[in-house]
Order: structure tokens, then sequence, then C-alpha cells
């Protein structure tokens, strides 16, 4: 059910005008960001990690967005109420919408990338190619799990919108993939050390970059992305009960 | 198996919310006040009522998908706030309009997605899905985007997905609303075979040639309360001893409307639009004439045919929903 369900939300949003529009646009001026950035920091030499670093804001650009305005369109489209009157736990009926933000997120990282050799000339020459292959994916699949937790919130709220827009600044920024995490205050260190995302970003730039062992983050980013299923699955029980007695799984 | 498909009793909502930050204003308003009601397995029950009646609400107060504020109700015996699962298994929800429904998929995709959703076993799921698109006539259609669909076969979309798991009892809120009258004459064809293989339904709507058509009993329902039951024949006795003079006109307003209702020994009296007419329809006691007023009223509005005519169901209807406003006017309207 978890596959037939990504699958169709997947090829349900890729054929969004808006969300095309988006997918073209976006990923240059990210790549186009990170190059400026490195440049002006004096650092061409690591323009393939920002250009990784970049395609990574993407990708949670893409799950944040993704799951709190999958679960909005499906209040919307007034399909949040079919699904969640589904005789499943309603985990599992809002897992495959928010991996299927993690997968058209995939598009992200890769457009990025595209976008970043063809206009700036940055070499896709990888450290480790067979662990930057398995690191982004295992990332991404990571941060679907996580957009569980957040999706939780969203099926509560009528305006999810409002705070899809105020996380996803902050978590860019905490979870260090566009700027070392060194540089950053330090109070915000054991923030960043709860996220996945931290520990996603991590393995990739160290696939990407030969920078460091990529296993372990990765193993860490898929083990707190579990918790967050965990997590993720106790709150949507929860959260859709309440749901039902504040009214708030139709638009009105 | 219990002897009921649906029952209610007491069911009450309450709507809360709150708007502003600095002086935050709450309000309620209590759309369902006290539901009772039985529906037997097999029987097509109609719910009749006004817009804000609380149709809707009580509709979602069954099938789960709102908690009551009190009161109870058991679908097929289980409890619809304990038992959430056991309800959710047995019931299908379709409701009219043009949303819930994946428009960039296909109507073999939505399908199969609301199959998997639903629990059908994998090797039945190709078979259902052919079997429903037959039934609701959309085969060869279906793999086009749902996007591109007429709202009759949106409508008819609908029914089928209502349909995938086979459910025992059927929610159809107000199915047919804004489709055309030959769509709407299919769409009951297809509710009445699902009612005559036994499939409990309860059904919504506006339109009263529809429930007396297809409905073995009826509730009126009007703020919040069910204001009759019965059978079709039973409803018309509201509008007993009663004639009904039928007015088609062009331009009457609101004002024009509550003189005519002022009138002495005039019952009910409203409007309805048809195309480009409005008719106008007034009761009054059956031994009483009122045409030579109500056309004094009506006096300077262009007029088409005046008829006399005997009450009917909708005549009924008009004489609860009307009575229950009445009672009502002093006190605010709940939306």
């Amino acid at each position: 059910m978890i596959a037939v369900g990504a699958l169709l939300h997947a090829k349900q949003l890729s054929r969004s005008p808006f969300e095309i529009a988006t997918a073209l646009i976006i990923p240059v001026v990210q790549a186009t960001l990170a190059v400026y950035l490195f440049r002006a920091g004096g650092e061409p030499g690591r323009l393939l990690e920002a250009a990784v670093g970049a395609g990574l804001m993407g990708v949670w650009s893409s799950v944040l967005f993704g799951s709190g305005g999958a679960i909005q369109n499906q209040r919307w489209q007034g399909t949040l109420e079919m699904i969640m009157l589904a005789p499943r736990p309603p985990a599992l009926v809002v897992l495959p919408i928010t991996l299927a933000t993690a997968i058209t997120g995939t598009y992200a990282m890769v457009a990025t990338l595209a976008w970043g050799r063809l206009l700036y000339g940055i070499p896709l020459t990888f450290a480790d190619p067979v662990a930057f292959a398995v690191a982004v994916p295992g990332c991404i699949v990571g941060l679907g799990m996580f957009g569980l937790l957040l999706a939780s919130t969203f099926v509560l709220m009528r305006n999810a919108n409002a705070l899809t827009n105020t996380l996803e600044y902050p978590i860019w920024l905490v979870s260090g993939m566009l700027v070392p995490i060194t540089v950053l205050p330090g109070w915000t260190g054991p923030v960043a050390a709860v996220l996945p995302t931290t520990w996603g970003a991590r393995a990739v730039r160290e696939a990407a970059t030969g920078s460091g062992p990529v296993w372990p983050s990765l193993g860490i980013c898929l083990a707190i992305s579990l918790a967050c299923l965990v997590l993720g699955a106790l709150m949507m029980t929860h959260v859709e009960r309440r749901a039902r007695a504040a009214a708030t799984l139709a638009l009105a | 198996m219990s002897e009921y498909a649906i029952e209610a009793a007491g069911l009450r909502r309450t709507y809360r919310s709150r708007t502003g930050w600095l002086r935050p204003q709450r309000r309620e308003v209590e759309a369902v006040r006290g539901v009772d009601l039985t529906v037997g397995n097999g029987e097509l029950f109609g719910l009749l009522g006004p817009n804000g009646a609380g149709k809707t609400t009580t509709i979602k107060l069954l099938n789960t998908l709102l908690i009551p504020t009190a009161g109870t109700a058991r679908i097929c015996g289980f409890d619809v706030v304990r038992q959430t699962r056991e309800v959710r298994r047995r019931i299908g929800y379709v409701f009219g309009g043009d949303r819930g429904l994946y428009d960039r998929l296909s109507a073999r995709d939505n399908l199969r997605y609301f199959a998997e959703l639903y629990g059908v076993p994998g090797r039945e799921q190709k078979r259902r899905i052919a079997e429903l698109l037959e039934l609701v006539r959309l085969a060869g259609r279906e793999n086009e985007r749902v996007e591109g669909y007429s709202r009759g076969m949106r409508q008819r979309l609908h029914i089928a997905r209502g349909l995938l798991h086979r459910p025992r009892v059927l929610f159809l809120d107000e199915p047919s609303i804004g489709v055309d009258p030959v769509a709407a004459r299919e769409l009951r064809q297809t509710v009445a075979d699902l009612a005559a293989t036994g499939t409990t339904v309860l059904l919504t709507t506006h339109y009263m040639a529809e429930a007396d058509e297809l409905c073995g009993r009826i509730a009126v329902i009007a703020g919040g309360r069910i204001q009759a039951l019965g059978t079709p024949a039973e409803l018309r006795h509201h509008a007993d001893g009663r004639r009904v003079l039928e007015v088609e006109a062009y331009g009457v307003t609101d004002e024009r409307l509550a003189a005519i209702h002022a009138l002495p020994r005039v019952r009910e009296a409203s409007l309805e639009v048809i195309g480009a007419a409005q008719v106008l329809a007034v009761q009054s006691d059956a031994g009483v004439d009122v045409q030579a007023d109500v056309l004094r009223e009506l006096d300077g509005v262009r007029l088409g045919r005046v008829t006399a005519r005997q009450p009917t169901l909708e005549d009924a209807y008009v004489a609860i929903v009307n009575r229950v406003d009445e009672r009502r006017s002093p006190e605010a309207v709940p939306a």
C-alpha cells in the first residue's frame, strides 16, 4: 500500500504546473546562490560541496512544502477526508504522501547539480560515487519519514502553510546544508544534532567530497528518521482524533 | 448482526471557532441539536433539509469524520467513536460536487489508490475496478485524467470509489448536486440498484422528487433537529387539507413574497427559480381561494401560467421547514 500510494502521489504531484515551474526555477536560484556565496568567501575549490548543499536545500524544501502543501492540497481537493476515512492507521495513510514529496525532491538535487555544471562549470567528480548514490536516496527516505512527523501537525492546522514558511530557512541553516555548522552559534549544536537533516546533509557531503566516513552519518540520519516515523505514527493517531473533534479535516 | 444498520440517539454537534489574536472572539454554532434515528438493514433512507439544516454534519457524525459533542451513534452495531475502524470497514461515503478525487490522475489510478487504502485484496482489485467502471458507465474512459471529466462523470467515479470495498452502509451526501437531469436520472437508477442488492443507503438531498422516487422513509431535518419522519405518503399528510396556487412569474422580490406570506388565509409561500422564470407556490386551506389576493400583490410583475393543484411532497416539506423557521425567528439562525 505504501509503494502504490507513494507512486500515485508522486504522479499527482509531478503533474502540477505549479510544481513543474517551481522545480525548473528553484534549482537554478539555489545553484547560483551557493556558487556566489562560496566564490565570495574565497573558496572556489569547494564548489561541488556548495552545489550538493544547495541540492539538499531543494530536497528539504520539497519535503517541507510537499508535506505541508500536500496535506493542505488534500484538504482543498476534499481528499483529506476521504483518505482519513480509510480503515487504516492514519500514519500509513499519510506516509506515502510524505515519501512521494521526498521522491519528487530527488529531482531538486539532480537539477541543482546539472545547472551547477551547465552554468558554472562545477566539476561533478564525487570522491565516492557509490556512497553518494546510496547516501542521497537514504537521506531522502529519512527526510520523508521526518516529513510524517511534520505532517501530523499539518493535519491538525487548517493554515499549515504558515508553519512551513517559518521552518524552511532555520532548518537549512542549523543543519549545515550550506554553511558549516562550526561557524554557527554554539546553542544551535544540540538542535542540529537531533535533526535528521543535519546527518543526512553530512553523509551526502562526505560522499561527495571525501571529507569523512559516510556510513556512520547516514546511519544516524536513518536512526533519527525512524524515531521520527514512530513518533509521527503515534502523533498521527492522536492528531486524527483531535482533528475529528475540532472539525479540521475539511476546509470548512 | 445488528437489527439496525444505523442508530443515532441524542446526537449533538457544536462547532467552536476563534477569530482574532489580541481580542479573541469565540463563536459557537450548534449544527445538530439532538438527532434520534434508526435505519434498518437494506433500507434506502432520505435525509431532507434546507442549507445549514445539519444534514452534512449528521452524516459526518455517523461516518466517523466528526466526533459528536453529545449522544451516541452505531453503524452495524459498532460505536462510531470507540470502534472507528470497524465502522470504516463497513461504510462508503460519497459527496456531491467536483472535489474528493485526484484530478491529475486517471479514474483507474484513483480507484487503484482507494482500493489499496480501503483494503481491497490485491488479487481482487483489477476485477473489482473493472466491474465498478462498468457499473458507473466509465469503462473505456478509465485511462483519461479526471480533470477532463464532466461533473456527471466525476460523480459516477465518486460512487465507484465509495463502493470499492463493498460497504454495507453507503452515505450519499447530495450526490446529484449540479448534475444535469439525464445524469441525475442515471445516478438515481444506480442508487436504486444498490439498495436492491441489500446495501443500506442514507441519502441527503435537496431534491424532493429524488427523495420521493428513491426513499422508503424520509426524515426532514431543520434547525439541527428531525422535524418529521415517515414514508413519503405519510409526510404528504403534513400538507393535508390544503390547496396550492402556483404562479409562474418574472421578477418577484423578497418584499412581495413576504407580503404574500402575510396575507390572511395564506399558510405558506415559497419561490423557486426554474430557468429564467420564478415559480411562486402559495398554500392555503383547501376551501379557501386566495388567487385574487395573491394576484393583487403581484400587480406590476410579469406573470405566466396560474394553476391550482393538490399538494405534493415538496409542499409538505415547505410546510414543515417553514414551521421551524417561524418558531425560531426570534433567535439567531445557526449556520
